[in-house]
């Protein structure tokens, strides 16, 4: 079963989150912000790590940057998923690391579809 | 009194007066010397030993014809702030050091003009030092009760006048530069003009309260004495007449007067004393006069049938009651009043007759071969010997001359021969057509129609030589008598020869000046003179010149007096001021006038401008060139003021475009940053709307309780959607100005009940203590409560969403003053970022990391709320405490219209 960290601040988009990718045989962790993002980090290495950019105390630039300094998390994907969606913004996500931007409102089903392809290779 | 005794007292007082003038000249800045009251008590260098003695004299024979010398001055004082300020102005920039380089220089550079004018003053003011000198040894010999020496040598007076006069010509001459000012002088003649004060008012509250019995006791005693009502009557109109002309000489003298001119011109270095001077002065002359009468007429009284001078009665009547104390002091007051007249007097003399006589008639040559440190020396020992000569030649005048009368008449006599000065002096700063030749033919005219009505008649009066002369005229021509010119019969012969003189000479002043050109570098003075106003600042400019000249040369001849290093740092601040090249060759027209400037305090105007010619190439410039080239200066000057006002303008329009610019380039940053969060809000919702339809969507077997949730939701977000809307077209509403406020009358802690109430439960499920501290029960006050109930429930609700989960307080407090009331709502969460503070309100505000997001949520809540205040006219702002807690305050006034 593969594992999936979902960190965003707006409990509905989680709720929904939540449960499509539960449906779809996913462990799912969830954090309300990057801080218990990390917090859950410290002990679980999921295979997929969703952030949301714009979230309190601290945001997904910087959780994803803890992530790429984290050895043991190397081979973690990471998806931004938010709604800034200027061009500058998902050039600056990419450039942090992340394996793909998407932004908000998105599709649950090419989200899960998306995820899916990263996990097989 | 021994006549060694006062010599002992002399040279005590006269060097304390040596200590004050070298203490001065040490501190020449000092406040002490450099003050209004200094300035305006050394022009009372005017009341010579002539107003000391001489008022007594003139009242106890003549009664009121002593006060006209007061009256004039006082009369034209007031314009004073007109006339001498403007006269100042003119000979500071031109360096002008006497009355002679004044008077020289606006008739074009004239040396003829300038020894013109001093040979009139010397021969004005010699006999005027010679009768100082006279009340010197005539008042020694009372108060020694000593008869006066036949043999000069063995006459104590003789030492006196010497003493003086190497008084005066150390102490003149400290500087060669003559327009510099002489602190020294200046602060030992103000002292004495107090110490003359002092001791005369001393002397007339000695006779009128000690000797009589106060004023009317003396008009008692005296309204019984002969001839004391025609001596105290103005008399009729030909009276009238005659206090009429003597009121205008001494309106003349207190500006022509050599000692006038150095005092209240020369040695003013702020425009400002005049102020003070202006009523201190007036005031002085009025103290002085105050016992002039009661002590003549108590002379008349005590004396009366004896044959004393009443010219020396203030000496004569102490020394009658054997005080010997108020009679030295007296004499000190008299001693004072002389000295400082004869000091500054030769002062002025010394410097014209060396700058405007000996100079550029005999000494030039000789200067300009010489290295600066000689010529230094140089023209300070022409001074030294000047004032020195002046002195005894003075006192010779006195023993050979004027023994036999009073001090008025001589005093008289000279204010008629410097008064021939007026017209010229006058028109120089009013008119400008008053040309040289006018002013040479009307002085000429003026001093031979005073030598013969006054010169003459007085000389043969000392020589007892045909009188015929003055009772039956020149060859029995009776209209010819000098005493009554034409058959003018009603004048006094002073009066007399002033009226004719001064006509005559007006006339020729003013037909030549207006029937014959004059040369341009007049018209040019001219215009500088009248106009000297306009010129002031850069009156470099206003001088008009063409020609070749050389700065080199022009360099080599200031080398000549004012030193090599000097002439380098003056030259390098006149480059800076206009703004020239270190490199240009040639010099123009404002730098010839700068040297001749600076050369003029040295050795006079004329010789300036000679010297300079000699290393210049000159060209002339035809009359109307003047005139036109002036009229483009002005206007120029005009117009490059009008430029920089302009220039001015256009500098603070374009910077307040910028500012302008700068604040739309912000405002268009904040409106990009207010679409951001708006944009970004606006997906939040509808992200969470659309994730949950499109599971409700695919998920054909979705429990029932998880499809009622993603309902509520899709309800809720929908909820929240409307919301955010509505905030942002409120706001838009704020900022068009098109929300409307419906204020009225109402309890403001109702309103806050009303606002708390729908929170009641968010408050308790978060455990948050509410405390609200109202002070008053009812607090009415005018606003649109919907609006300030929106206010504080998003103050509220912020609260709420900041306390910490546990042990929440919420603080609501009310209080209300005569103005305003005042609304704070504290929470004991986090503090602020310091940073966002000032930001907060905006409705585009963002925190500086723009990532994190605001736990406000949209950010619109605080925008609006600031919004609602301003519309009720009150203040909402945010303060943080330490280490934690927060509060928002708002006020609103208790007065306000909608």
């Amino acid at each position: 079963m593969k594992k999936i960290l979902i960190a965003d601040d707006e409990p509905n988009i989680i709720m929904a989150l939540e449960y499509a990718f539960r449906k779809n045989n996913f462990e799912v962790f969830i954090a309300r912000d990057g801080k218990e993002a990390i917090d859950i980090l410290q002990t679980q290495i999921p295979d997929m790590i969703i952030l949301d950019v714009m979230m309190p105390d601290i945001d997904g630039y910087a959780t994803i940057q803890f992530i790429k300094n984290e050895q043991k998390l190397k081979d973690c994907k990471v998806i931004f998923l938010s709604a800034k969606n200027k061009p500058e913004d998902i050039q600056k996500g990419l450039s942090l690391g992340a394996d793909a931007y998407i932004t908000k409102p998105f599709s649950v089903k090419k989200l899960i579809e998306q995820v899916s392809t990263f996990l097989i290779d | 009194m021994s006549s060694i005794g006062l010599l002992i007292i002399l040279s005590i007082y006269l060097a304390l007066l040596f200590v004050i003038a070298h203490w001065a000249e040490k501190r020449g800045n000092s406040k002490w010397t450099n003050n209004p009251y200094v300035y305006s008590l050394s022009l009372a260098v005017y009341c010579s030993a002539w107003t000391y003695y001489g008022s007594v004299g003139v009242a106890a024979n003549s009664g009121l014809n002593y006060l006209p010398i007061y009256i004039g001055p006082i009369m034209i004082i007031p314009a004073w702030i007109i006339i001498l300020r403007k006269i100042i102005r003119i000979s500071k920039v031109n360096k002008i050091s006497s009355i002679a380089d004044f008077i020289s220089l606006r008739y074009g550079n004239s040396r003829f003009l300038g020894a013109l004018v001093t040979l009139i003053c010397i021969f004005g003011i010699l006999p005027y030092i010679a009768l100082q000198l006279k009340a010197i040894a005539e008042t020694f010999h009372v108060v020694t009760k000593t008869s006066i020496h036949s043999n000069i040598f063995n006459d104590t007076t003789t030492y006196v006048a010497i003493a003086l006069a190497l008084f005066a010509s150390y102490y003149g001459t400290r500087y060669v530069d003559a327009s510099e000012q002489r602190k020294g002088i200046v602060t030992a003649v103000a002292m004495e003009s107090l110490l003359k004060l002092f001791f005369f008012l001393l002397i007339g509250i000695y006779v009128t309260f000690f000797v009589f019995d106060g004023f009317d006791d003396i008009y008692a005693k005296a309204s019984l004495l002969e001839n004391f009502k025609e001596k105290n009557t103005i008399g009729g109109i030909p009276q009238a007449i005659n206090w009429f002309f003597l009121c205008i000489l001494s309106l003349f003298a207190i500006f022509l007067l050599p000692r006038q001119f150095q005092m209240a011109v020369v040695e003013n270095n702020r425009e400002g004393h005049i102020k003070t001077a202006v009523w201190l002065f007036p005031l002085y002359l009025l103290l002085f006069n105050l016992f002039v009468y009661p002590i003549a007429w108590g002379g008349n009284i005590l004396f009366e049938g004896k044959q004393v001078n009443p010219d020396t009665y203030s000496l004569l009547i102490p020394q009658f009651f054997d005080n010997q104390i108020v009679t030295v002091l007296v004499f000190l007051g008299g001693f004072s009043a002389a000295i400082s007249m004869i000091v500054v007097s030769s002062i002025g003399l010394s410097t014209m007759l060396s700058n405007n006589l000996l100079i550029p008639y005999g000494f030039l040559g000789r200067l300009q071969s010489e290295v600066q440190e000689n010529n230094t020396t140089k023209i300070v020992n022409i001074r030294k010997v000047g004032i020195f000569s002046l002195i005894i030649l003075a006192y010779f005048i006195y023993r050979v001359f004027v023994l036999e009368y009073n001090l008025f008449s001589i005093g008289m006599v000279s204010f008629v021969i410097i008064a021939q000065l007026a017209p010229a002096f006058f028109g120089a700063i009013l008119w400008r057509r008053g040309s040289r030749n006018g002013a040479v033919t009307g002085i000429v005219i003026g001093f031979i129609i005073c030598t013969y009505t006054l010169l003459v008649p007085y000389a043969i009066g000392i020589t007892n030589f045909e009188r015929t002369f003055i009772t039956k005229g020149p060859f029995g021509i009776e209209l010819l008598k000098p005493f009554q010119l034409f058959g003018i019969d009603y004048l006094d012969p002073v009066p007399q020869a002033l009226f004719w003189s001064l006509l005559f000479n007006c006339l020729a002043y003013l037909s030549v000046s207006v029937s014959f050109k004059g040369n341009y570098r007049e018209r040019n003075y001219a215009e500088m003179f009248v106009d000297i106003d306009k010129y002031i600042t850069m009156h470099e400019n206003a001088f008009i010149w063409k020609g070749t000249a050389y700065i080199s040369d022009i360099q080599k001849v200031l080398n000549k007096f004012l030193g090599i290093e000097n002439t380098k740092k003056t030259l390098n601040t006149f480059r800076i001021k206009y703004n020239i090249d270190k490199n240009q060759e040639l010099a123009d027209a404002r730098l010839i006038k700068f040297a001749e400037n600076l050369l003029t305090g040295h050795i006079g105007t004329a010789s300036a401008k000679i010297l300079i010619s000699s290393v210049v190439k000159e060209e002339k410039v035809s009359l109307p060139e003047v005139l036109k080239i002036l009229e483009e200066s002005r206007e120029n000057i005009i117009i490059n003021k009008k430029l920089t006002e302009t220039s001015n303008e256009l500098k603070e329009i374009s910077s307040q475009l910028k500012n302008a610019n700068e604040a739309l380039i912000s405002k268009d940053k904040q409106k990009d940053e207010f679409l951001d969060t708006v944009t970004h809000e606006l997906r939040t919702p509808i992200t969470a709307i659309r994730a949950a339809s499109e599971i409700l969507h695919d998920d054909e077997d979705i429990p029932e309780d998880v499809r009622k949730q993603f309902l509520q939701n899709i309800i809720s977000e929908s909820d929240r959607l409307n919301r955010l809307i509505d905030k942002i077209l409120d706001l838009e509403k704020f900022e068009t100005g098109k929300q409307k406020i419906y204020a009225a009358n109402a309890d403001i802690i109702q309103t806050i009940l009303k606002a708390i109430n729908p929170l009641q439960q968010l408050i308790a499920n978060k455990n948050i203590a509410l405390k609200f501290q109202q002070h008053q029960e009812n607090i009415y006050t005018v606003y649109d409560e919907e609006r300030i109930i929106q206010v504080i429930t998003n103050l509220l609700s912020n609260a709420i969403k900041f306390c910490p989960d546990e042990n929440g307080e919420i603080n609501i407090t009310v209080n209300s003053n005569n103005s305003d009331t005042t609304i704070s709502v504290y929470n004991n969460g986090p503090n602020i970022n310091p940073a966002d503070i000032d930001a907060i309100f905006d409705k585009f505000y963002q925190s500086e990391n723009q990532n994190i997001k605001k736990p406000i949520g949209s950010g619109l809540g605080l925008a609006i709320t600031k919004q609602i205040i301003e519309f009720h006219k009150g203040n909402i702002w945010v303060i943080n405490h330490s280490p934690k807690g927060v509060t928002f305050t708002f006020t609103i006034p208790n007065i306000n219209s909608f």
